[in-house]
């Protein structure tokens, strides 16, 4: 088992007592802690599953079945990219294929500084704007493939890993 | 109980109100197909669709196994819809297996194969992507295939129902779910017990144990003196595998079997149990004496070593230091046998039968070494012997009965042979610590408040004016409970047995399968039934014996006047004695 620190120890024991009461608190624990470090790695299953008494493996399984829990940190900037079908037919491909060719990651991934994550996402409900773009919850409207290198630059230049 | 009134196939039935679907038609005489469904709800979860029926009242067809009857129900098993449905759920488990029986040991027993012949699912249909093959053997005693599992979730349930430890869950999502430990990773860098619990629930061949059977050819074929012992359990359930009554002793067959497979020598592990009562029992004394580590626990259980190793490093002070009797049983052989036989140690080559999984284990452990030796080079498991048997072209109920070897450890008493049964060694080391403190034979040779299966079981004895309080757990769940008294200092009990399986190692994970379908003589809830009859088995053997406190079996006894000493003497330590050390359970 990787070592959590003290204080990141206490504060995982905090989030699982805010639940105590609760029938089936898996989901809440991991969505605060999801929340909260934006990710979920195994040394803190493990503590979940000391303080809850539900098996890692089965802390493993839901962490793994809902997309939106992660077991890897995700970067700063989390970029979303929609691929529903208005945006899709509206060349959101190329878009999504034009963030991975400049960052160097696949849909999915992190950029090494951890300064980027690249989401492919379903349909977020913009369609008026598509192809739609969003940055820590920041819409891009009707985004192009050109656009693509100066909104990368805009967030570079803000910098700042966490 | 509340009834109610359901129709099936037109025909009218009152059936408990409550049950599902499923067991509401065994109960009329209905047997559908089923492969997730395992145990009266053990595991239930609907995920295998290979149970689907038409009932009134339910949009689409239902999974039988968790859908409840209801007033007025009519169903349907055998309609063209539900025939059709269910066959096309098997054609798609199908799709998605690793479809090569002739390489499965699982082959005879499989049941996934068997519910393919009883749907009709004679084509593939459904050709597309599989689930790799992703295999997991760097345990010594269990192979995990995950191209060969279906996703029911009964290894998952069992391993929780047995243990409280659930080291296998379901992970990822869609076509890409997978039954593993955490991260996909070994079950050797997990802290899995190793009991094959899971083996022994698999309706398939994914779960299986390593076998060991290519390195016994090994060493017959480098002329090695190939000793071979059974652990008790065997005899109580090898029989099942050659189609003989759940619960028929086997003792005789099974030693004329390996005489026949060309041992050189067959013992009796029963030989090492009574020696491991005298050992324990001592120690025990010993304790209890100069004021030791109380309450003492047993150690003949590898799973549970295991489980106290991961979860209780704290507490092994409390563990026994005997070795597990086959472990003992091989140091004997390989240090006063080979003395007394004039062959060298290094020429010995010890195999063990045994109903467990976790030996196989065990057996590497390097606290187990004498001088760089192992005690016991390979362990068969009870399933893997049958094999053996059957590979020789051996007619098993046709063999006579024959004696094990005679010599040197050929005596047991009917102490050593309820070691197979939860309660039974707790039973033989009373027998022994009640005449070693008052110098007289307890009046009754049973001690009924030890057995049965109950999960956690107490008993006082009053010897002497003193007052030994014991108690009995089997599965780790139940273990679990005691040891957590002890962690909090609110333990009354001076001497603790904990088996790792539930009902002790006659329903160990090495143990023949237990499934209706393929036992076809055998009573519908023979799943119920079959740990009292394989128990029985072994207290019938017991009651049989002349000989049944270890003490007074005569070559345990020449055993310490010519080699050992006494009990717990330096030399008895040596060899027959261990250590534990706390382990962590996620190990990279």
């Amino acid at each position: 088992m990787a070592h959590i620190s003290e204080n990141g120890a206490k504060k995982i024991c905090e989030i699982c007592d805010r639940y105590a009461d609760e029938k089936t608190p898996l989901m809440m624990i991991l969505s605060d802690i999801q929340n909260e470090y934006g990710y979920i790695p195994l040394e803190v299953q493990e503590l979940v599953s000391k303080k809850t008494g539900l098996s890692v493996a089965e802390i493993y399984g839901v962490v793994t079945f809902y997309s939106f829990f992660s077991l890897e940190p995700k970067g700063k900037y989390i970029i979303g990219c929609c691929l529903g079908t208005a945006c899709y037919v509206k060349g959101a491909q190329q878009i999504v294929d034009k963030f991975s060719e400049i960052l160097g990651i696949k849909p999915g991934e992190t950029t090494a500084d951890g300064l980027f994550t690249l989401d492919a996402l379903r349909c977020i409900g913009a369609c008026g704007i598509a192809p739609a773009v969003t940055i820590n919850g920041k819409v891009y409207p009707k985004m192009t493939v050109d656009r693509v290198p100066e909104v990368v630059a805009e967030y570079r230049a803000l910098g700042g890993a966490n | 109980m509340a009834k109610v009134n359901i129709k099936i196939e037109g025909i009218s039935y009152e059936v408990e109100a409550g049950l599902t679907i499923l067991e509401a038609a065994k109960a009329c005489g209905y047997e559908i197909p089923s492969l997730c469904a395992f145990n009266h709800g053990e595991c239930s979860n609907g995920s295998c669709r290979v149970c689907l029926v038409e009932a009134t009242g339910a949009r689409g067809l239902v999974a039988s196994c968790v859908y409840p009857v209801a007033e007025g129900m009519e169903i349907r098993i055998g309609s063209p819809a539900a025939v059709e449905a269910r066959r096309a759920s098997v054609e798609l488990l199908l799709s998605n297996h690793n479809i090569n029986c002739q390489q499965c040991d699982k082959n005879g027993q499989c049941e996934l194969l068997h519910v393919a012949h009883l749907v009709g699912a004679r084509e593939n249909r459904f050709v597309g992507a599989k689930t790799p093959v992703s295999i997991d053997e760097l345990t010594p005693s269990i192979v995990r295939d995950t191209s060969k599992c279906i996703l029911c979730g009964r290894c998952i349930a069992r391993c929780q129902n047995a243990h409280g430890l659930g080291i296998l869950g379901f992970e990822n999502r869609g076509f890409r779910t997978i039954v593993s430990p955490a991260e996909n990773r070994s079950m050797a860098n997990s802290p899995c017990i190793l009991c094959g619990q899971c083996v022994s629930v698999c309706p398939t061949g994914a779960l299986m144990e390593k076998s060991e059977i290519g390195k016994v050819d090994a060493a017959f074929k480098a002329g090695k003196h190939v000793v071979v012992q059974t652990a008790p359990a065997v005899r109580a359930a090898l029989g099942e595998e050659f189609g003989m009554p759940v619960g028929t002793p086997v003792t005789g067959k099974m030693v004329a079997a390996l005489r026949r497979l060309g041992f050189a020598k067959v013992y009796d592990t029963n030989f090492a149990a009574d020696l491991t009562i005298m050992e324990e029992g001592t120690e025990l004394l010993n304790r209890i004496k100069n004021n030791g580590v109380l309450p003492m626990i047993t150690s003949c259980s590898p799973g549970w070593i295991n489980y106290a190793e991961y979860n209780y490093g704290d507490l092994l002070d409390h563990l026994s230091s005997c070795k597990s009797p086959h472990q003992m049983q091989g140091a004997i052989l390989k240090s006063y046998y080979a003395e007394q036989k004039g062959i060298d140690p290094k020429d010995i080559f010890v195999v063990s039968i045994m109903p467990c999984t976790a030996k196989k284990d065990e057996k590497e452990r390097e606290q187990l070494k004498v001088n760089g030796l192992p005690d016991v080079d390979a362990v068969l498991t009870t399933r893997e012997l049958a094999r053996m048997i059957k590979r020789a072209g051996i007619m098993f109920t046709r063999l006579p009965d024959e004696e094990f070897d005679a010599d040197i450890m050929g005596d047991y008493t009917g102490a050593g042979v309820i070691f197979g049964v939860t309660g039974g060694v707790m039973e033989a080391a009373l027998r022994t610590v009640y005449f070693v403190l008052t110098g007289e034979e307890h009046g009754a040779i049973k001690f009924e408040a030890v057995r049965g299966f109950d999960g956690i079981r107490e008993a006082s004895l009053d010897i002497n004016g003193m007052t030994v309080n014991v108690a009995i757990a089997h599965g780790m769940k139940n273990a679990k409970v005691l040891l957590d008294e002890i962690r909090e200092g609110k333990s009354k009990y001076h001497f603790i047995e904990v088996m790792g399986c539930p009902g002790g190692c006659i329903a160990g994970g090495g143990q023949p399968i237990i499934r209706s379908c393929f036992l076809p003589n055998e009573d519908d809830d023979i799943l119920d039934t079959y740990k009292e009859k394989r128990a029985q088995a072994l207290y019938s053997e017991d009651e049989r014996q002349t000989l049944r406190q270890s003490h007074k079996n005569p070559q345990v006894k020449a055993l310490y006047d010519e080699f050992l000493g006494e009990p717990n003497s330096h030399k008895a330590h040596e060899l027959l004695h261990t250590t534990y050390k706390a382990r962590e359970g996620f190990n990279d």
